[in-house]
Order: structure tokens, then C-alpha cells, then sequence
């Protein structure tokens, strides 16, 4: 057995000699690296540090080798993160892949869905969309309508999905289906996989406050999805629902974490430290000079390292990957990265409200959309109240008002 | 960093929690109130503690103590806070204690350190002089005289001052008020000269008092650290017993948060348990989540402490950081315990009023939670 710290050095010479130097700055939007069929690459040293990231498997450090991924244990992954944020390395590589569908198909797949879905996803190959929330059902998810009909080998797909991210770029959507609409509403839906150039389906992109328009309406009309796609057994897709929802509820907490590394919550460079921008634009030296921002600065770090704190310390805790505290540092962690936009704005005043054109900066102008990006954090993966619901009720066991309304 | 206990501390952790049920509950500090007690806690607890070897927690094996580290007494305090025990453990354990091993001389340290293990000695630092925290502001003074030092000025919320029978007095021997240059620390005997102590009943029932210095010489070896010199170490000693405390706070914090979900769980109004209202839910689940961080802060504190590659501005951060969000956080858990539980919350008959009481209490000691966001600000520079 590798020793710890041989691995530490063997990576930290690994990263030194192929992690390109233009990777080794903060992440910014435009940078950001999806793959995908139609892949781009903003930044031509994104591909290269892509392609020796997923030799290694190290975009998925802790999926098995047997289906490309890094075959690291827990200590050892923790290691490899360590060691690239110590030279500040970017993610390599960005998608619901790897942060969602991923885990629910290692822990649910058969061998050949592993096989056909896993490697691809490891090397950035096929870009993922998530439909999940249709027009009637968002936070009552389980009330999904969309409808799937088994016909010969194939179902026959119907119905429409919203708030779809990236429907309109992704090559293949992980679908939550109705295979039975005369049973309880948790017990007839079903977890399905299909091509998103599949006939039948259109998207219609829908703008964001913050002026782009990163999701979509998502229609499905006869489209036709391969039998053996189904994910796990027909009608039980609730669970594997469920489970991917606890992983995308973890990567969405990451938003609390820090600025920089992260890069779907609207995350990114802009906003590295918080007080030395505060002092900054007001042309404080020693001490920043508005003292009820500063105590609101210092509440904030001071929730935020706390937070990372537990962050961590639930990895240490967790063997099974996520469980229902990943609703607790969702939650905890959006509402961290709401507080940390609107302290930015703060920080920097009128700056921090221009829309477009001159007397602005990129930096600042980008800060005014990603605060307002921001605002989706508590709502995306489930809101911030169903998040409280589920700890109240699963972590706290406290009655169910609605199942008591339901007797 | 370790933020999950070792198996050690968590055999440690579950047999004080199982002393602290059996033998200290809630009511043997509602006991020590009624009957208006002397001493201020229960002597024959103190002796089982003992026995335990709590005293010796965080002491090295060469001054008779148990080499545990801070992770271990911190566990011990969590526990003690669960159910308030009232006991010399902060006093002279954590601050005493550390204050000796910290800043103590060898001769100090041979002298004193295995008399706190064997509970010979009780020791109160007497550091406060205002309404509010603030250890470089001192104006006692010390003044050299023949063979020694004299003493005079007068300190207010020494813990189990009236008990100790030795005082770690802080004092200026040279600089301004608010200077931190000129503090030096004394070690002084209880029964000294000119040494006038006053217990205060505080509102937590645990022991506390105003002492007065008048004259009172000590010889030059009184001297704790180096004179002039003394607030940086004291700073530091401080900065563990910050934590300390919050490790108590966190105890305590759950036990209230324990008491208000059996209630949600039992209570029954309009015809249904009170813990289905959603209302009373969503505040129940933000609570878990700020005594989720409050434990992850307490344990990466208490972690760093224990860490040898710690240095002392690192320290200084997790304190402040640590004590800041414990302060905020048992400030809501104690008010919430009461609100939540109706009528009840307000009987005294009903343990969750020694919480909130205690819990302004340990807020205060050692500076509050602006006192620690303001002094965090300045660790980072802004
Ligand atoms: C930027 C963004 C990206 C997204 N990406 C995707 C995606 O890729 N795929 C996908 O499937 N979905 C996606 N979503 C959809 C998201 O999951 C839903 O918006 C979310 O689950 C809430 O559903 P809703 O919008 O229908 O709100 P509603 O469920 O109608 O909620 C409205 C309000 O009522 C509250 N509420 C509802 N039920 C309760 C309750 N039981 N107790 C207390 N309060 C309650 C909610 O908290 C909210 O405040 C995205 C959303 C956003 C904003
Ligand atoms: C100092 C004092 C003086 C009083 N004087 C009088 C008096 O003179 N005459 C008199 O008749 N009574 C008096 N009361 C009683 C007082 O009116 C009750 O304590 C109060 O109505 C709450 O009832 P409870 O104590 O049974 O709490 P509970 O009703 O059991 O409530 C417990 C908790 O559950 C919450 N809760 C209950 N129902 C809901 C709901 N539907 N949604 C959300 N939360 C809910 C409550 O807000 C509370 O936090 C007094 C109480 C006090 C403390």
C-alpha cells in the first residue's frame, strides 16, 4: 500500500508538471469547461488540462478505474482536492455528470448502463441535463405528470419539463417519468435515460433576471427511449430521484464554501475577499472604515468558516456519501452565498449596480448578474423551505403535517 | 485536523456523559441555589470529578497531570454543560491550570501543578475590571516595592473568586490603561493582607465575585510570565479558555435543543403535536443546522488547540471565531427554549431557565460575541 504522503508527493509532482499555468487561475464564467459533443473550449490550455485529467480518471477521483474514473479511496481523494487547491487549479471539468447523474448510476446501474454512461461522463464526452420540475410540479416534485408508455422495446415519452439548465446544450437528459398513474404518487415513477437528439423533444431557452438564459422549457412529444435505459426497476425511480437530489443538494452547498473553485451558483472570481474589496473602494487602509459593514463582515466569515468546518467534517463522518445533512448544508451553504453577493454589493456601492456598457468594470458588471444569479441558490435542488421540511422531518423526526393532512 | 473524536475521547465523552446524568444533573445546582450554599458547588461531586481525573486533563504527565489535551477536557466540558454542573473545572482547570502550564516558570509549575490534580488548590483569575471584557484595559496597579510587589485597584466577575486560595491577579506595572505594554500577572495568595473578596450572586447560581486590592504585597517570585511583558501570554491563555467555554456552551446548547424537541414531540394542541406546525418546524431545523456548525467549530477549535503546528495568531482566529458564533448561537437556542415551550419555559420548576441564565452568563465571560467579531475583523486585517 501507497503511503499517504507518497501520494501527496507523487501528485503534487503530477500537478506541477500538467496542470497548464492559465489553470491555475481563479475560474471565470466564460472559462468554465461542460464537454459535450458540441464541446468548447474558451481557453485552448482548458482542453489539454482536461484531456490529462481524465486519463487519469481524476475529474471523477473516487469513481471506480473500472469504468475510467480515478479509483482513489476517501483519504486519498481528499488528498488530490488539497493539492489542487493549493495551486489553485481549476476544475477541470463541470457538469451534472459528474456532480449528479454519476453516483445515482454507479450505486444503481447494471454493468452495461455503467459501461455505456460512466466513461464518457469521466472524459467530459457527453454533457447531462437533469428533467425533473414540470410547470405542475416543482416542489412537490412527486406529482410529476410526464408520461412514459412501454411500446415493443422502446417507451414512448409525453409531457414537458421546466427550468431544464442547459437543455438546449446537453446531449442527454436524466428523465423522472410516470409509468403508473393509478398508484400512490411516489410509487409510479420511474428513472429513465435518453438522447436529447432524439425525435419529438424541442427546448425553448427562458431568461434569467440576471439576462441570460442558461434553462429551458423542455418538450417531449412520442419521443422514443430505448427500454434498457430504464435505471433501476420500472416504479422505483422515486428513491434514485431522491438520492441524486442529496448529491446535487452537496454540490450546491459547495457555494457556501468559498469564492473561486466553484462554478454553477455564479461563483467565481470576482468575489475573492470580501473585506479587501470593502476597503478598497472606499480607501481604507488599516481598518475598514464603515463599522456596521464590518461587523456584518466578520458575522459572515465567521459563519462561513464554521460552515467549511462542517463541510468537512461530514465528510469525515459520512461512508455512504450524502445523507440528509446534505439538506442542512444546502441550505446553509445558499443562504451563506446569498449574504456573501449582498455584502459585495455593499462592499462596492454604485459599482456594483451597472447593467451594461461604460463606467463599469467586467468585474463589476459581472458581480451585478452573478448577485443576482445568486438569488436561484435557495430555490434550485429544492428550496430552502423543503430543505428545512426534510430536516424537520428526517433528521429531527418530527410529525409530517402533510401526511397528517392526508389521513 | 481531526473534527471527528478519536475513539479515546469518545469513551471519555460518553463516561462523563453518563457521571454527569447520574451524579450532577440540573437539580444539584437548583439544590446548591435553594439552600443559598457557601461554597457554591457540591465538594463531594468536585472529589468524584477528581477521582476521574478531570483536573489533570490537559496537564503534562510530568506535572502529575494526564497529557489528554484540550480535545479531552473539551469533551468533559461539553458534557458538564449538558446538565450545568457547577464546579471549579473552569476555574481552575481551564484557566487556572493553563495559565500555570503556559506561563509558570519550572519552579511554578513543579510547585502547583499537581496540587490542581489533586485538588489541593483552587485557583481564580482575576482579570475583569468593567461591565465589558477587555483584558488590556487594566488600571490595577503594581507597584515595586521592597522585595517585591504591592497591589491595588479592584476586579469584578472573578470566577469562584471567594473560593480560590490562589488568585492570578492581572495588573499594569508600567504603559497607560489601555495599553497592552506594562500587564504583568501575579500570583497571589487568598488569604493575602489588604485582599478584600465579595462574593456576587449571579443570575446562573454559579460562583462569582468583586475583589479589592489594597496594598497587598507580594515577594518578587509572585511573578507569573515575564514582567511588562505578560499580555500576549495571558491573550493566549485566554484564547484557550475561550474555547473551552465554548465547548461548555455547545453542552449546553443541546441539552436545551434535546428539551425542546421532546416537547414538540409530546405536546399536543389543536388537536395535533405542536411539532407539526411548520412554524415551529423551520425554526427547530435551523437551530440543528447553527448547533451543526457550533459543533464543527467547537471541534476544529479544540482540534487546533492539540495541534502542535497551531500558531498563536491561528488560535487567536478560532477563538474569537468560536466564541462569536457560540455566543450568537446560545443567545437563540436559550430564547427559543423558553418561547417554544410555552407557559412552562417560564416556570421555574422547569430546568430550560437555568439554560438561559447560564448562557448570558458564559456569553459575557470572556468577551461577547461583538467583543469577538470585533477583534476577529482585526486578526484579518480589516
Ligand atoms: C436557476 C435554476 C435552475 C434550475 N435547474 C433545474 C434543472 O436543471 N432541472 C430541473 O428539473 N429543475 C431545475 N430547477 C427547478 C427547481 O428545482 C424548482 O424551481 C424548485 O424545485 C422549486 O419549484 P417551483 O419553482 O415550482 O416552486 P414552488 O414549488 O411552486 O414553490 C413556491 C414557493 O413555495 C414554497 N413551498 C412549496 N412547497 C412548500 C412546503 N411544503 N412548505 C413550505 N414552503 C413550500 C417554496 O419554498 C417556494 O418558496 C431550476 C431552478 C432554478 C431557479
Ligand atoms: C407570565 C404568564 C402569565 C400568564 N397569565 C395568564 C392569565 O392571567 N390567564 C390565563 O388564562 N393564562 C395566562 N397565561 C397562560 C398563557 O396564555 C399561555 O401560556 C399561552 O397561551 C401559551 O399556552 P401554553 O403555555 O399551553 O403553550 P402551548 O400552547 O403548548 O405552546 C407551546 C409552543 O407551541 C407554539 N404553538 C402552539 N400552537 C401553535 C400553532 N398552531 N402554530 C405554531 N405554533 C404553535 C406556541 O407558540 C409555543 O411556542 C400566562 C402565562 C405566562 C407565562
Amino acid at each position: 500500500m501507497q503511503s499517504q504522503q507518497e501520494f501527496r508527493n507523487e501528485t503534487r509532482i503530477w500537478l506541477e508538471q500538467n496542470c497548464p499555468e492559465s489553470m491555475r487561475t481563479s475560474m471565470v464564467q466564460e472559462e468554465v469547461v461542460w464537454g459535450g459533443r458540441n464541446a468548447e473550449f474558451a481557453n485552448p490550455d482548458s482542453e489539454t488540462w482536461l484531456q490529462r485529467m481524465a486519463q487519469k480518471g481524476w475529474t471523477c477521483p473516487s469513481w471506480p478505474a473500472e469504468y475510467g474514473g480515478g479509483g482513489l479511496d476517501k483519504d486519498q481523494a481528499i488528498v488530490l482536492g488539497e493539492e489542487l487547491a493549493r495551486i489553485n487549479a481549476r476544475p477541470a471539468l463541470t457538469s451534472f455528470g459528474i456532480s449528479m447523474l454519476g453516483p445515482v448510476l454507479l450505486e444503481y446501474g447494471n454493468h452495461q448502463q455503467k459501461a455505456e454512461h460512466i466513461p464518457k461522463i469521466v472524459r467530459g464526452e457527453i454533457r447531462w441535463c437533469q428533467g425533473y420540475s414540470e410547470p405542475g410540479s416543482g416542489s412537490d416534485l412527486a406529482s410529476l405528470s410526464t408520461k412514459a408508455e412501454l411500446q415493443g422495446d422502446n417507451y414512448l415519452i409525453n409531457g414537458s419539463k421546466v427550468w431544464t439548465s442547459y437543455a438546449d446544450k446537453a446531449d442527454w437528459i436524466f428523465c423522472l417519468v410516470r409509468t403508473d398513474f393509478d398508484v400512490p404518487k411516489h410509487s409510479g415513477i420511474s428513472f429513465i435515460l435518453f438522447d436529447m437528439a432524439s425525435e419529438g423533444i424541442s427546448t425553448k431557452p427562458i431568461q434569467l433576471i440576471s439576462g441570460s438564459s442558461p434553462f429551458c422549457e423542455t418538450f417531449f412529444d412520442d419521443v422514443k427511449a430505448p427500454a434498457r435505459n430504464l435505471i433501476g426497476r420500472l416504479n422505483e425511480g422515486w428513491s434514485i430521484a431522491k438520492r441524486l437530489l442529496q448529491h446535487e443538494r452537496t454540490m450546491i452547498s459547495g457555494f457556501g464554501l468559498s469564492a473561486g473553485q466553484s462554478d454553477n451558483g455564479g461563483t467565481t472570481s470576482t468575489i475573492s475577499s470580501l473585506e479587501g474589496t470593502a476597503m478598497h473602494y472606499r480607501g481604507d487602509t488599516k481598518k475598514l472604515s464603515d463599522p456596521v459593514l464590518r461587523d456584518q463582515i466578520a458575522r459572515f466569515k465567521i459563519d462561513a468558516d464554521a460552515f467549511a468546518h462542517t463541510s468537512r467534517r461530514s465528510v469525515e463522518e459520512s461512508k455512504q456519501g450524502p445523507n440528509a445533512t446534505s439538506s442542512m448544508l444546502k441550505n446553509y451553504g445558499c443562504e451563506l452565498n446569498k449574504r456573501r453577493y449582498e455584502l459585495m454589493l455593499q462592499a462596492i456601492g454604485s459599482q456594483g449596480l451597472g447593467w451594461e456598457g461604460e463606467g463599469f468594470s467586467d468585474e463589476e458588471l459581472q458581480l451585478t448578474r452573478e448577485w443576482l444569479r445568486s438569488k436561484a441558490n435557495s430555490i434550485e435542488g429544492g428550496t430552502s423551505e423543503v430543505q428545512l421540511n426534510i430536516i424537520a422531518k428526517r433528521v429531527l423526526g418530527l410529525p409530517d403535517i402533510l401526511s397528517l393532512a392526508r389521513k | 485536523m481531526a473534527l471527528v473524536l478519536s475513539e479515546d475521547q469518545q469513551l471519555l465523552k460518553d463516561s462523563a456523559k453518563s457521571f454527569c446524568e447520574q451524579n450532577a444533573p440540573v437539580s444539584v445546582l437548583r439544590g446548591l441555589r435553594d439552600s443559598k450554599d457557601e461554597q457554591g458547588y457540591d465538594q463531594a461531586i468536585w472529589s468524584q470529578m477528581l477521582e476521574l481525573g478531570w483536573a489533570g486533563m490537559a496537564i503534562p504527565e510530568a506535572y502529575g497531570g494526564f497529557d489528554f489535551g484540550y480535545g479531552g477536557l473539551g469533551v468533559v466540558l461539553e458534557e458538564t454543560g449538558k446538565t450545568l454542573v457547577s464546579s471549579p473545572l473552569i476555574s481552575t482547570v481551564l484557566v487556572g491550570a493553563t495559565a500555570i502550564v503556559q506561563l509558570g516558570n519550572e519552579t511554578q509549575k513543579q510547585d502547583l501543578l499537581p496540587k490542581i490534580v489533586a485538588g489541593e488548590l483552587l485557583i481564580a483569575l482575576a482579570l475583569d475590571e468593567h461591565t465589558n471584557h477587555n483584558p488590556s484595559k487594566i488600571a490595577t496597579t503594581a507597584t515595586k516595592v521592597d522585595g517585591g510587589y504591592s497591589l491595588n485597584g479592584s476586579k469584578t466577575f472573578v470566577l469562584d473568586g471567594h473560593i480560590a486560595n490562589v488568585l492570578i491577579v492581572v495588573a499594569r506595572t508600567s504603559g497607560e490603561t489601555d495599553s497592552e505594554r506594562g500587564i504583568s500577572l501575579f500570583l497571589v495568595d487568598a488569604n493575602a493582607e489588604g485582599l478584600n473578596v465579595a462574593r456576587t450572586i449571579m443570575v446562573d447560581s454559579r460562583n462569582s465575585s468583586n475583589i479589592q486590592f489594597n496594598n497587598v504585597v507580594v515577594a518578587e517570585d509572585a511573578l507569573l510570565g515575564e514582567l511588562d511583558q505578560g499580555f500576549n501570554g495571558l491573550d493566549s491563555v485566554l484564547d484557550i479558555a475561550r474555547i473551552g467555554i465554548a465547548a461548555e456552551m455547545l453542552g449546553s446548547m443541546q441539552a436545551v435543543f434535546e428539551s425542546i424537541l421532546e416537547f414538540l414531540k409530546q405536546r399536543e394542541q389543536f388537536g395535533v403535536l405542536i411539532g407539526s406546525f411548520q412554524g415551529l418546524q423551520h425554526r427547530a431545523a435551523e437551530m440543528y443546522s447553527e448547533i451543526e456548525l457550533c459543533k464543527s467549530a467547537v471541534r476544529a477549535a479544540l482540534a487546533g488547540l492539540d495541534d502542535p503546528d497551531t500558531t498563536l495568531a491561528e488560535r487567536a482566529e478560532l477563538a474569537s471565531m468560536t466564541k462569536a458564533k457560540l455566543s450568537e448561537v446560545f443567545f437563540l437556542v436559550s430564547n427559543e427554549g423558553i418561547q417554544m415551550h410555552g407557559g412552562i419555559g417560564m416556570t421555574d420548576e422547569f430546568d430550560v431557565g437555568f439554560f438561559i441564565k447560564r448562557a448570558r452568563v458564559a456569553q459575557q465571560f470572556l468577551g461577547d460575541a461583538s467583543f469577538h467579531r470585533d477583534r476577529y475583523a482585526t486578526l484579518n486585517g480589516f
